[in-house]
């Protein structure tokens, strides 16, 4: 078997037709609530998610945003106090009610945090860990996995003579791009990213957002940012939400010229 | 005010200078103290030898037979306590994440077992044994300071594991780990310097302590080969070294608490040397 051959084989590849098909969401939330105590943080959410585009989660800090993104890989399960009521499906499965194991749900999408948290082992197990918790076991094929998501998020150059350092080795910005590409390993059909630039410099910034511009025509991103220039480059939908309410959304260029609420009206003057 | 704040600044930079040299001082008064009562009856034969006949009134022999008792009794309740203690540990910080209040209750729990005087743990071991039909022995031994240390275990390591940033747990999860594969994979890695420390404490609290082998593990002079013979430890041997009349007996009890010294000293540099190793090689 060649090398080449190696990404054609079932290791269940995200659908690589670039045309997506709008008619059909990848994501689609029906009601979702979500409540700690006497306190409603998520009210009832409505929300489709097309395929293979950016949609851009804007919304003040505390609106419930992360709390949403938590939802959709079932990270909610960590906290006993959140009761999550409501659908999400994802291709068509429910994953709230769902027999599907957890880990299966969860390796369909890579999630990237606000800081990165590399796994304390080496620059390559970090990106072989989750190949491997799929249940490959050849040593090309997951060498050959490891570099190709490293070239992915441009790290592999930088990577490539120290891969059995410690991932904490590297600054941040490496670190966050390593973790993008040990999510991307996993062969995920989205990525959640949770301000994935608020702690890195200006250039690391950059290649991950030129990486998502590249990453869309493969995945489904979910972004959560603060940065409006940074959701009118990459947004193909923008999302906005206020007090664990989505309030408008739509394409970015007429939600950001014409906003109809007085909440956006402020965010959007605050934030510029 | 920008004055006072450079007096307040000095003020405390003083205390916690105290503070810390003192305590320094005093550690090493202690550790010049025993080795320097010591020192003259330091010897070769302290550490090869058994007690010979009249050891106990300034004949020949050492305290070997403690040596290798202690050792056999700490690193058994030590391994007995690793191999229960690390994975209830792993389960208190991964299984339990929900169950704030029971993972409270436990910890509390634990605390209080790790405040309990050894001289209780004695006891107890001593009714457990008299129970189970069996003697003073290595083995009673063994349990009991496996009983006394394993909340010591316990608890040091989950000190460290709950310090773990939830982040890094959630990253294990969203890859597809299930808690078990994220309690071994990810948290025990990332918390191992917390593994070996409590390995230490563990370690260092089964060697030294002489309550819970008063009545459990016996006496003896002669190096126990089995499980089911009384064993010597260190601390009963400076115990009763120390209660001699005789001024040379008690020159070898000081010269037993050197040799306990030096042990933890080696024992506990040997972890350092063997964890940095682990998290180097481990890389690979
Ligand atoms: N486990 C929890 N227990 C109690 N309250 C919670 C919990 N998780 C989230 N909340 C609350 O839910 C609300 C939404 O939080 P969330 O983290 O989703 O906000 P966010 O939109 O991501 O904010 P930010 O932009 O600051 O990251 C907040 O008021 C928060 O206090
Ligand atoms: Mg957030």
């Amino acid at each position: 078997m060649s090398v080449e051959n190696l990404d054609t084989i079932n290791w269940n590849m995200p659908e690589t037709d670039t045309i997506a098909s709008e008619s059909s969401p990848i994501v689609r939330i029906n009601e979702l609530n979500v409540h700690v105590k006497d306190h409603h943080i998520l009210k009832n959410i409505n929300l489709e998610i097309p395929k293979n585009q950016i949609t851009v989660l804007l919304g003040a800090s505390g609106c419930g945003k992360t709390t949403l993104l938590k939802c959709m890989n079932r990270l909610t399960d960590l906290y006993k106090e959140l009761k999550v009521t409501g659908n999400i499906f994802i291709e068509e499965d429910d994953i709230l009610n769902t027999s599907t194991n957890i880990p299966t749900i969860r390796q369909k999408m890579g999630l990237l945090s606000q800081r990165p948290y590399p796994l304390p082992v080496s620059i390559y197990k970090n990106v072989a860990y989750g190949i491997k918790l799929k249940g490959i076991r050849v040593k090309n094929l997951i060498d050959y996995s490891v570099e190709k998501n490293l070239k992915e998020v441009g790290l592999w150059d930088e990577v490539k003579n120290r891969l059995n350092s410690p991932a904490t080795s590297l600054s941040i910005g490496q670190q966050q791009r390593l973790c993008l590409a040990r999510g991307l390993a996993v062969k995920p059909r989205i990525i959640l990213a949770d301000e994935p630039t608020s702690a890195l410099d200006p250039i690391s910034s950059k290649i991950i957002e030129n990486q998502f511009k590249v990453l869309k025509k493969h995945y489904t991103i979910i972004l959560v940012t603060h940065v409006l220039r940074q959701a009118v480059r990459l947004a193909d939908n923008v999302v906005f939400m206020h007090d664990g309410r989505i309030i408008e959304q739509g394409k970015p260029d007429e939600l950001f010229k014409n906003p109809q609420t007085e909440e956006l009206k402020n965010y959007l003057v605050e934030g510029n | 005010m920008n004055r006072l704040k450079q007096i307040e600044e000095k003020i405390f930079r003083i205390i916690s200078g105290f503070a810390a040299y003192s305590l320094i001082a005093i550690l090493i008064y202690i550790i010049a103290i025993i080795f320097i009562k010591g020192f003259n009856a330091l010897s070769l034969d302290m550490i090869t030898k058994t007690p010979q006949g009249g050891y106990y009134y300034g004949g020949e022999g050492g305290v070997l037979n403690a040596i290798v008792g202690s050792l056999y009794i700490s690193i058994g309740a030590t391994v007995i306590a690793v191999i229960i203690g690390a994975p209830a540990a792993l389960y208190l910080n991964v299984h339990m994440i929900k169950l704030k209040r029971t993972q409270n209750t436990v910890r509390y729990l634990l605390d209080a077992l790790w405040g309990i005087p050894s001289i209780v743990y004695g006891s107890f071991g001593f009714t457990l044994m008299l129970f189970l039909g069996m003697n003073a022995s290595l083995l009673a031994g063994i349990i009991t300071v496996a009983l006394l240390v394993t909340p010591i275990m316990v608890r040091t390591f989950d000190e460290v594991l709950s310090t773990i940033p939830k982040g890094l747990h959630e990253a294990s999860l969203a890859l597809g780990s299930t808690r078990t594969e994220t309690a071994y994979k990810v948290l025990f890695k990332q918390g191992f310097s917390g593994f070996i420390t409590a390995i230490l404490l563990s370690f260092g609290r089964g060697i030294g302590d002489a309550a819970s082998v008063l009545f459990t593990a016996g006496y003896t002079d002669l190096i126990p080969v089995n499980l089911d013979e009384p064993a010597a430890t260190l601390p009963l041997a400076i115990f009763f070294q120390l209660g001699s009349p005789i001024p040379e007996v008690r020159e070898r009890a000081f010269a037993s608490a050197a040799i306990l010294t030096i042990i933890i000293l080696i024992i506990s540099l040997g972890a350092r040397f063997l964890a940095k190793k682990y998290s180097k090689s481990n890389l690979k």
